[in-house]
């Protein structure tokens, strides 16, 4: 276990000298170093976990008044940052919630010291969240390496600055490690503000206009929920004399609970506060993988699964899973009339993110068992499809999915990972489908009507966007505009190594359900009865062997079968390449198919407003209907 | 058991299918005032078809096509051998989504319109079919085909909300009129028909031995509303079966095909209406 230090501090080394690396060269040697180191240094501490006997919870650090004073110092260090940067953007408000929540932290941190208890915790929902930072990140640092090249001789008006890219990436990976394996809520806390500012300084990477308002989006509202933090460390502080996170759970106590959950709630991005990781986008590709697979948006929901226990059945769980369900489908219907790739994935993680948070919102096991393997899923296949359009991006020029008509016989490569990402999203028998199975039923169980009509309707919106998006990759259509696959080495090491994983988590779904996903339910519930049945399993594995079998046997059939090619039918003459058609002047026309957007009914302009005011209304409400409960 | 019904639902269900279809086109020539063709006009198509030499536009549209058919085949044969309703609508989705990526891949004008329109149906219809299953599992407490035919009482004594929802959408399902969008006629021409433009020939026979699987299975979905542990009770839901049937026949010859906006929100509102508060009052009951 002595290992923590190390893994969180290695990648943060990283992070200090990447910029002073002078050539390309060196910052790729420095990032494959600090990236394998990282994935050593996770695989160790689970091998020392699981050698000191696997499915215990290990609490260390007593005395750290070293580690808590440095702590300290990194707070006002933040707080700086963020004043300094508010000072020079005019954007003076934000300044006001920096320096409310960093002082009152350390007001009770030093005038109400709570005693005893240990600092961090090794347990498997801990290391489950590292080894996602671990590879997961990792392997987005290593595409970022060959991204940012071809990034940078795209775009010649932003100013280079690569290896203060690299190293907030690093860093955020260190603040990650740090969150998860912190027990002490100062502790956490303090990575909780890294990973908020470190966004939001990822964010304004291209300092155009655009992205200092969204990066400043991003600042006020993470901000906003380190606020809530800090009035539940202060609150319990003050009344409950620990600010340890398992005391936290165990004492149920209300306004400390609803106070990290609303602030679990901005992390993940759910209503009303999605707005600023749409606005992420703007960033280049590596940073989006980042926030919306292995870290930011999963800090969020990680808190609110070891929330969960005192979410079931209260007041603040009515509030999360209500909320968590609503941006599910108003999320996914949004996600219907986008055209830009990158906002499709953004409204899909949002979306995503919503049907997990409503699971740890009824938090019994079943749900918390959906919700992990939901966010297993998810890191991988969101990472994968990131990056996936980002290369996309780089060779085409466009993220538009309009453009990748008939993309698979042009980038034959990228669209077969785009194609696996995106069944992994949302096909039988992929997680996701078992987790919203079992989700369902939880749901009925524990008579959520609204849930389970929110999950209905919402699998059918969620089915719509990326069934379009496949169709438009499959289309056998031959362009004559000539198409260079710009795509580095690095990127493709990454990318490959995301579906390999991806396919292998869909093979050993039971045994990741047996020996990594039950255990960490039981650690959290004190006792955990089997989620899948042998008949459920009997059912995945019909499902499995057919989806991969059937169109493979059936390619083997079908591919050595005679046939005469014929040209499409067009309506007017075709000219013979399915390319042009000769309209009524007897002139040759070319064809353009697009999608359906249905703007009117679904456009992000026509329901942003109207969700954003209802799911804050709720909040505000329930929140009030808590804090008068609490006085 | 089990394997006998699943043997009997991929050797009958073609031949059912096509003798439903038979009878639908001379039901509808009787109310029409013609004579009709024989009933066993759908087999001889299909001879014919499966006789036509092969052309194809692309070389994977075949491929996609025989997916979507052994896909609707593993559903059914799910539904019949008892396993998990909920698992078994799970892939019908998926089913269905390989008929949309076949008419993609021919990137024509005509079968994208279909594809688009297909997709557009299959979101119309998603809500109430999983609805359904929770329906079922608030009824009989269980997702389990064979748990929720065991029964003492059908399960329609609980859930007649659901089933006008289901034989609602089931319309949509068979692509019938007024919901008949994804394969709707282009100018008057038999010959062009949404998604299966460019289908023909074995491609096209194909096509039409899933929709034959597809109209057994759901009928036998519309079935487990009223089998129960008695015998008799699998007489009433063959029969109801049938009147089903010619529901879905009798309203494809007296309505006009409906625009996709209110295809989505007739299907949702019904689901919501019907489905939803039969479902809710089901939980509070509880």
């Amino acid at each position: 276990m002595g290992i923590i230090p190390i893994l969180i501090l290695w990648p943060a080394l990283a992070a200090l000298i990447l910029p002073v690396m002078p050539s390309h060269r060196l910052r790729a040697a420095v990032v494959y170093t600090a990236s394998a180191g990282m994935m050593i240094f996770a695989v160790i501490l689970l091998a020392g976990w699981i050698s000191a006997g696997g499915g215990t919870t290990v609490t260390l650090y007593a005395e750290t008044e070293l580690a808590d004073h440095l702590m300290i110092a990194g707070d006002l260090v933040l707080m700086a940052v963020v004043t300094v940067l508010s000072i020079r953007y005019r954007k003076y408000p934000v300044i006001f919630l920096s320096v409310a929540q960093t002082f009152g932290v350390i007001w009770a941190e030093l005038v109400h010291p709570a005693h005893g208890g240990m600092h961090m915790r090794v347990d498997g929902l801990s290391l489950l969240l590292s080894m996602i930072a671990a590879f997961v990140g990792g392997m987005i640092c290593i595409y970022a390496v060959g991204y940012m090249k071809a990034y940078h001789e795209h775009h010649k008006e932003y100013k280079d600055r690569t290896g203060f890219f690299l190293s907030m990436l690093f860093l955020f990976l260190a603040a990650m490690f740090g969150l998860v394996l912190s027990e002490n809520l100062i502790w956490m806390y303090f990575f909780w503000e890294i990973t908020s500012v470190v966004s939001f300084l990822l964010i304004g990477y291209t300092r155009t206009e655009e992205a200092i308002i969204n990066c400043f989006r991003a600042l006020w509202m993470n901000l906003l929920g380190g606020l809530g933090f800090a009035i539940a460390i202060i609150y319990m502080s003050l009344e409950l004399g620990t600010v340890q996170l398992t005391d936290a759970v165990m004492l149920k106590a209300a306004l400390p609970v609803a106070m990290l959950a609303f602030a679990a709630l901005i992390k993940s991005a759910q209503l009303p506060f999605s707005s600023w990781l749409l606005g992420a986008m703007v960033a280049p590709t590596p940073s989006s993988a980042l926030l919306h697979s292995a870290t930011m948006v999963k800090a969020g929901v990680y808190l609110l699964i070891r929330l969960a226990p005192a979410l079931s059945g209260s007041l603040s769980g009515q509030l999360v899973s209500f909320i968590g369900g609503f941006t599910f489908i108003v999320a996914s219907m949004m996600a219907i009339a986008q055209t830009d790739g990158k906002k499709i994935l953004a409204f899909s993680t949002i979306s995503n993110l919503g049907l997990i948070v409503a699971c740890t919102g009824i938090g019994v096991e079943e749900t918390i068992w959906a919700a992990i393997l939901l966010m297993i899923f998810h890191s991988v296949a969101k990472s994968m499809l990131f990056q996936a359009v980002g290369s996309i991006e780089n060779s085409l020029g466009t993220r538009d999915v309009e453009a990748m008509h008939g993309l698979i016989l042009r980038l034959p490569k990228l669209t077969y990972i785009v194609g696996i990402g995106i069944a992994g999203m949302y096909l039988a028998p992929f997680g996701m489908l078992i987790s919203k199975w079992v989700a369902l039923k939880s749901f009925i169980d524990a008579h959520n009507y609204l849930l389970v009509v929110f999950v209905a309707f919402g699998s059918a919106s969620t089915m719509l966007y990326w069934t379009k998006w496949l169709s438009k990759l499959i289309s056998m259509h031959r362009t004559n505009e000539p198409v260079t696959d710009k795509t580095h080495v690095d990127q493709y090491i990454s990318m490959y190594m995301h579906a390999a994983i991806m396919l292998l988590l869909c093979l050993l779904l039971p045994w990741i359900s047996f020996h990594i996903v039950e255990p960490i339910v039981k650690t959290l519930f004190g006792n955990a009865h089997e989620v899948l049945s042998m008949g459920v399993l009997t059912t995945m594995a019909i499902m499995l062997i057919s989806i991969i079998f059937v169109p493979a046997v059936m390619f083997v059939l079908t591919d050595n079968a005679r046939r005469q090619y014929v040209p499409i039918y067009m309506s007017g003459a075709n000219k013979g390449d399915n390319t042009y058609f000769i309209n009524s002047f007897g002139e040759p026309e070319h064809l353009y198919l697009r999608n359906w957007y249905m703007k009117p009914q679904f456009g992000m302009d026509k329901l942003m407003g109207p969700s954003t005011v209802v799911a804050a209304g709720v909040l505000i409400v329930i929140m009030t209907m808590i804090i008068g409960g609490v006085m | 058991m089990d394997a006998v019904r699943v043997i009997l639902y991929i050797l009958l269900a073609p031949v059912i299918g096509g003798l439903l279809d038979g009878l639908d086109r001379r039901i509808s020539a009787r109310m029409q005032g013609r004579q009709g063709p024989p009933i066993l006009q759908p087999f001889y198509d299909l001879s014919k078809l499966f006789s036509k030499e092969m052309i194809a536009v692309n070389n994977v549209q075949m491929l996609l096509n025989l997916s979507y058919l052994v896909f609707f085949v593993i559903a059914g044969s799910m539904l019949f051998a008892g396993a998990d309703i909920l698992m078994c609508l799970f892939l019908v989705s998926t089913a269905d989504m390989f008929l949309v990526m076949a008419a993609s891949s021919d990137s024509s004008p005509y079968s994208s319109i279909g594809a688009n329109r297909e997709m557009v149906q299959l979101m119309a219809c998603e809500p109430m079919l999983l609805l359904l299953a929770v329906g079922f599992y608030l009824a009989t407490g269980s997702f389990q085909v064979s748990e929720i035919v065991s029964g003492d009482i059908s399960a329609i004594a609980a859930m007649p909300g659901f089933l006008i929802g289901f034989l609602f959408i089931t319309g949509v399902k068979l692509r019938k009129s007024p919901f008949d969008l994804s394969t709707s006629h282009h100018a008057h021409q038999e010959v062009v028909k949404g998604l299966t433009t460019e289908m023909s020939g074995t491609t096209f026979a194909i096509m039409t031995i899933t929709e034959y699987y597809e109209m057994v299975m759901l009928l036998g979905i519309v079935a487990l509303f009223f089998a129960n542990s008695t015998w008799w009770s699998w007489i009433i839901a063959v029969l109801f079966c049938l009147i089903a049937f010619f529901i879905e026949v009798f309203i494809d010859n007296v309505s006009a095909r409906v625009k996709w906006d209110k295809l989505l929100g007739g299907c949702w509102a019904v689901t919501l209406v019907a489905g939803g508060l039969n479902g809710l009052i089901l939980m509070i009951i509880q």
